[in-house]
């Protein structure tokens, strides 16, 4: 019964995502407050409605109900219980309804929050989430029923792949969905202000909390996915410009640019058109990412299943949501321009250029990523564009825009001094010459590695030393406290920046490599480091049998560093091996190893890795994401009080 | 600044931007692109060995030959076979009669030296590629996944 109940929200849901999309935009026109409110109900309601979908569908896989399509296809009864709740979204038909419930979500606190936000402009707002949300819900009602019964029952189910048996996998998805379906609400405030016909610089502050919990969440999901690729693909690597993992990065960076030039129209008044262009541009990159890894076009370790109907579908909702809302922006942006101007060295200019170069990147990006798509259609042939290109591309156009990052903070709004803002670094300066002199001294890590650091070395004692001079002095913790949380998010998220930019070169140029057949004894020499295999045996899982190896880590002076214990286990459902890397971690490089085939007499295929600072890759995400959520907090916490203010000034 | 010479500078700066990223990509393009055969269109396109691509097709039955970190065996699309040699570890899925991918070269005698070998992620998973591959040539049963 609770399937079909599932089943029957998710209907209601439409209906009330329909009538979402319709009356209140009608009402807003007409200025009917009444039905504009409207939106505020049926946005709970379709909470409430996909959160009850939601909730039969984890039952259903809690239970193990393999009377239901999706759980007899995609569990089983031997899954360790979180897996089998985790199962609930590993799958295309069940990560629709999350995406949907996070849609839901985003959409009722819209409803509620936002306080001192104009009826009208809520009421638009919410229409539009109410338009993808009815897009959403009838695609999976017609195209992917998770709620669809079998009428032979199975005694088992089919398993999940066991690749995403994995507590990495648990989270990334719902983040990940989390930061696409986010972008919705920049995409939806700047459709209703193009219905508005105006944007002003409270809209910008009503939409960038949402904005900016977006992509934080947006960039926890892509930092987990890297992780999870890291340690459970096994090949030692964090990032590999795959399609799909190109479908998350671009929306993240249109993001990024967003966030700041969504501060340009709060405070100035300015860059509305291009902040409004690039709101859609974020959501349907978000989409397409969607579509990408839905439609099963690319080879991929995300594709699921693949059924051209839905991939026709998910192009015609692309098709309309993002050709309409670029319809709307060529009639109505060019009226919305204006604002004040500003000079080339200023805050405004070093946010233009940061956009530019975050726009451009994404455009190398997008191209790589389509290119082996257009051509196949084209022409027949398959090409695929290879990790070169990107990095190509996109180091070069990032590294003067991380220079950059360092100076812009410091440049007043309208109008500033450069050497001004150089004087203030010199300390910054000289971080960066140690560590140029340092890499340089070590040696053996070339131009590219010294570069990469130095740049790092410089945006990190910038950032620091221009947030520090911001409130350093005459009561100095007075000042610290005054601080707007904004500035303590920005230099947050900047620090990360540095941090992540050092883990990323660190791990990229000095990574240490070892393939090697061992038979139990054998040592191998690598980074300073003698690693031992010192036997294999068998070993059994909840629902897998293993192989399992001991590799002791020694340094030097001969003491011991870690024993690791990488595993390669065989599940007998799925019928599919996986390898189990075993990682030793400190804070400045990871000690990695992988037991690849083999057997007692010829010896087992070992690959041994050093990966130093690549810890930092997910600390600065980390931090970075935690930068965004302090902003976000600040925001709020502004209105709150301006809020409070009002009503006082209004009786004075 | 005046309007009109801000949106000068504006647009000046758009054209440094694209105009840096056109000539990155015009240089990492073309060296980067791989192309995919399958084992027929290597016979039939005249591939010229040394060149970086991919190729795709089934393991066949039987040939898969390991000598410590040293693996051969020939990769078939129904129609034609060719001898692939690789060194490392292979992927988790790899085994005779699957779909697999795999990147590298083409030797002067006609076998392919791979430098990576990818194989489809779970048994219901083919590689496109490789799907299409047996299409071309007339192999592809679906039902035999």
């Amino acid at each position: 019964m609770t399937v079909e109940t599932g089943h029957f929200a998710l209907i209601v849901a439409l209906i009330l995502a329909t009538l979402q999309a319709t009356v209140p935009l009608w009402a807003a026109n007409r200025g009917n407050r009444e039905l504009m409110n409207l939106a505020r109900h049926t946005a709970w309601g379709q909470l409430i409605c996909v959160a009850l979908a939601f909730l039969a569908l984890m039952y259903a896989f809690a239970r193990s109900d393999f009377s239901v399509q999706v759980v007899a296809l995609n569990s089983h009864s031997a899954k360790p219980f979180l897996y089998k709740l985790a199962a609930t979204w590993g799958h295309h038909e069940g990560s629709l309804v999350l995406w949907i419930l996070i849609l839901a979500v985003f959409g009722a606190f819209i409803a509620t929050f936002n306080r001192g936000m104009p009826d009208t402009l809520r009421a638009r707002v919410l229409a539009v989430q109410g338009m993808i949300a009815a897009g959403f819900l009838l695609f999976t009602l017609l195209t992917s029923n998770p709620f669809t019964r079998l009428i032979d029952l199975p005694i088992d189910g089919n398993g999940l792949n066991p690749l995403l048996q994995d507590p990495g996998l648990v989270f990334h998805p719902p983040l990940l969905y989390f930061g696409y379906v986010g972008m919705s609400t920049a995409f939806s405030f700047a459709v209703a202000a193009l219905i508005e016909g105006k944007v002003t610089p409270d809209w910008a502050r009503w939409a960038k909390p949402w904005l900016l919990i977006a992509w934080a969440g947006l960039t926890m999901g892509i930092s987990l996915g890297s992780w999870w690729a890291y340690y459970e693909l096994g090949w030692g690597g964090f990032w590999f410009w795959d399609p799909v993992e190109n479908a998350s990065f671009m929306p993240w960076l249109v993001a990024t640019a967003l966030i700041h030039c969504i501060s340009v129209v709060a405070k100035r008044d300015s860059f509305k058109s291009w902040t409004l262009l690039l709101a859609i541009l974020g959501f349907s990159l978000s989409l397409l990412g969607t579509f990408i890894v839905r439609s099963g076009l690319l080879t991929s370790v995300h594709a699921f299943a693949t059924d051209p109907a839905r991939g026709v579908f998910i192009l015609a909702l692309l098709g309309i949501a993002i050709g309409g809302a670029f319809l709307l922006f060529a009639i109505r942006a060019p009226s919305m321009e204006g604002g004040s101007g500003f000079a080339p060295v200023s805050r405004e200019g070093a946010l233009l250029i940061n956009n530019l170069l975050l726009a451009t990147a994404t455009a190398t990006v997008l191209l790589g990523t389509l290119y082996p798509l257009v051509l196949e259609a084209v022409t027949g042939d398959k090409v695929s564009v290879g990790p070169p290109y990107f990095n190509a591309t996109f180091v070069p156009l990032m590294l003067p825009m991380l220079a950059m990052m360092a100076l812009g903070p410091l440049f007043a709004w309208r109008q500033a001094r450069a050497v001004e803002a150089v004087k203030k670094l010199w300390l910054a300066g000289i971080v960066a010459a140690v560590v140029l002199g340092i890499t340089l001294w070590i040696g053996e890590s070339g131009i590219a590695g010294a570069f990469g650091m130095t740049i790092a070395g410089w945006l990190a004692a910038a950032t620091i030393f221009a947030w520090v001079k911001r409130w350093w002095g005459k009561g100095a913790l007075q000042r610290l406290v005054g601080l707007p949380m904004e500035v303590h998010g920005m230099t947050m998220a900047h620090f990360a920046a540095a941090v992540l930019v050092a883990g990323i070169t660190a791990t990229s140029i000095w990574q240490g490599e070892a393939v090697k057949l061992m038979k139990p004894g054998d040592q191998v020499q690598l980074a300073g480091y003698s690693w031992t295999l010192d036997r294999v045996y068998d070993t059994v899982g909840p629902n897998y049998q293993a192989m399992r190896g001991e590799i002791t880590v020694k340094d030097d002076a001969g003491k011991l560093v870690s024993t690791l214990y990488p595993e390669r286990r065989f599940y007998p459902v799925a019928q599919q091996n996986t390898t189990e890397a075993a990682i030793h971690t400190t804070w400045v490089s990871d000690l990695y190893a992988v037991l690849g085939e083999g057997d007692a007499v010829a010896g087992w295929a070992i690959r041994l890795y050093y990966n130093p600072l690549v810890p930092w890759i997910w600390v600065g995400a980390t931090l970075m994401a935690l930068g965004g959520l302090v902003s976000a907090a600040g925001k709020v916490r502004v209105r709150r009080a301006r809020a409070a203010k009002q009503p006082a000034e209004a009786a004075a | 600044m005046k309007p009109k010479h801000r949106r000068l500078y504006v647009v000046v700066l758009a054209l440094l931007a694209l105009g840096s990223a056109a000539a990155l990509v015009a240089n990492a393009f073309e060296d980067n692109l791989v192309f995919f055969y399958s084992p027929t269109d290597l016979v039939e396109k005249k591939v010229v060995p040394g060149q970086a691509i991919r190729i795709g097709g089934l393991v066949e039955e039987g040939s898969v030959i390991k000598d410590g970190l040293d693996v051969e065996f020939k990769l078939t699309d129904g129609a034609r076979t060719v001898k692939v040699a690789f060194s490392g570890s292979l992927p988790d899925l790899f085994g005779e009669g699957q779909g697999i991918v795999t990147f590298g070269r083409l030797a002067a005698d006609g076998s392919f030296q791979a430098e990576e070998v990818l194989a489809k992620h779970d048994e219901n998973y083919m590689p496109p590629e490789v799907a299409d591959a047996l299409k071309a040539s007339g192999q592809w049963k679906p039902d035999e996944k």
